[in-house]
């Protein structure tokens, strides 16, 4: 009897744990500030093979995510190349992920709006999901050494550009 | 009848030069709404023939266009996968570890009613009396039991 009576309780309990899984495995949380950013890797948008942000590791590294059907992505696209521009180089770098979107319109996006930074392809959204994005656009600012140092969900601003611009150069 | 032979090879070559751009076009081997009706939309999270947005509508002109060029059916949904991975897919592969989920339903079913069929059984063994008991039962009380019987009544003056 004892023993029927155990057994029925981890049945009972199996069954909860598995609901409890389920629902945590669905919910996402946003990864936050301090956090280790996930590296992927990811194949890249407009070229053969693979890449991950490790391979960026010692440089900040603005991670955007978009998609090509976004349109505050499409707004947001030409500050982030000119941000790129000013900023660019062995320090710094923007790294765009295309995500759930079609690899021929991702690239036909990058071609329209120039954009001269790595774009990266991350097809069914689980590289998003690991930050626990919500949607596009999502920037996440990782510094040298592979840890989140700020985010912010929707496009980008002058303001917030502001803020990624004084902690890559050291003024916060 | 050289005539009528000249005639019979302009018609025949009549009949290729209207046949070759017939041929030469892709023959589709699906169309759209079927595989809409099979794929999702991994962004909107419903089946891409109920999905309206402006990615839907993407993933719709991809899917037409590989109609177009004669894709089949499997060939679509493989690019499909390449571009969006297992999640565009409605229902799971029937290969791999995507072959649990039509096993695993299967098994735990069988197992289930295997344990009810087994309970059910020890069920009726435990509740119905057994043969020995049924006779002892019908056979009425013992010879002790009567005495006791009486000796009990005869304590009573009644």
């Amino acid at each position: 009897m004892r023993t029927r009576s155990l057994i029925a309780v981890l049945a009972v309990l199996a069954v909860v744990a598995l609901l409890v899984y389920g629902l945590a495995s669905k919910g996402s949380s946003r990864i936050a500030v301090g956090e280790a950013a996930p590296d992927g890797p990811l194949p890249r948008l407009e070229a053969a093979g693979r890449e991950s942000l490790a391979d960026h590791r010692g440089q900040w590294v603005l991670v955007n995510f978009w998609a090509s059907w976004c349109d505050p992505c499409k707004e947001e696209a030409p500050e982030l190349e000119e941000f790129q521009q000013r900023h660019g180089g062995a320090g710094f770098t923007v790294l765009g992920i295309d995500t759930e979107d079609l690899s021929d319109d991702g690239r036909s996006f990058a071609r329209k709006y120039e954009l001269s930074y790595p774009q990266l392809h991350d097809g069914d959204g689980r590289y998003g999901d690991e930050y626990g994005t919500t949607g596009v656009p999502e920037n996440f600012l990782v510094g040298p050494e592979g840890r989140v140092r700020w985010l912010t969900a929707g496009p980008i601003s002058e303001r917030s550009l502001g803020e990624v611009e004084a902690l890559i150069k050291g003024r916060s | 009848m050289i005539r009528r032979a000249g005639e019979a090879i302009a018609v025949i070559g009549l009949a290729l030069l209207l046949a070759a751009p017939a041929a030469g076009a892709a023959e589709p081997q699906t169309s759209l709404s079927e595989i809409s009706a099979e794929v999702m939309c991994p962004v909107c999270g419903t089946l891409l023939e109920l999905a309206e947005s402006p990615q839907a509508q993407r993933e719709k002109a991809f899917v037409q266009r590989l109609v177009d060029e004669g894709k089949s059916k499997g060939e679509i949904k493989d690019a499909l996968v390449a571009e969006y991975g297992d999640e565009v897919l409605a229902l799971p592969q029937d290969s791999g570890f995507s072959l649990s989920a039509y096993v695993v339903p299967i098994v735990a079913f069988v197992v289930a009613a295997g344990a009810l069929a087994f309970g059910i059984l020890r069920w009726r063994r435990a509740s119905g009396p057994g043969p020995g008991e049924a006779a002892a039962a019908s056979a009425g009380p013992s010879r002790e039991d009567n005495e006791r019987l009486d000796e009990d009544l005869g304590r009573y003056d009644l």
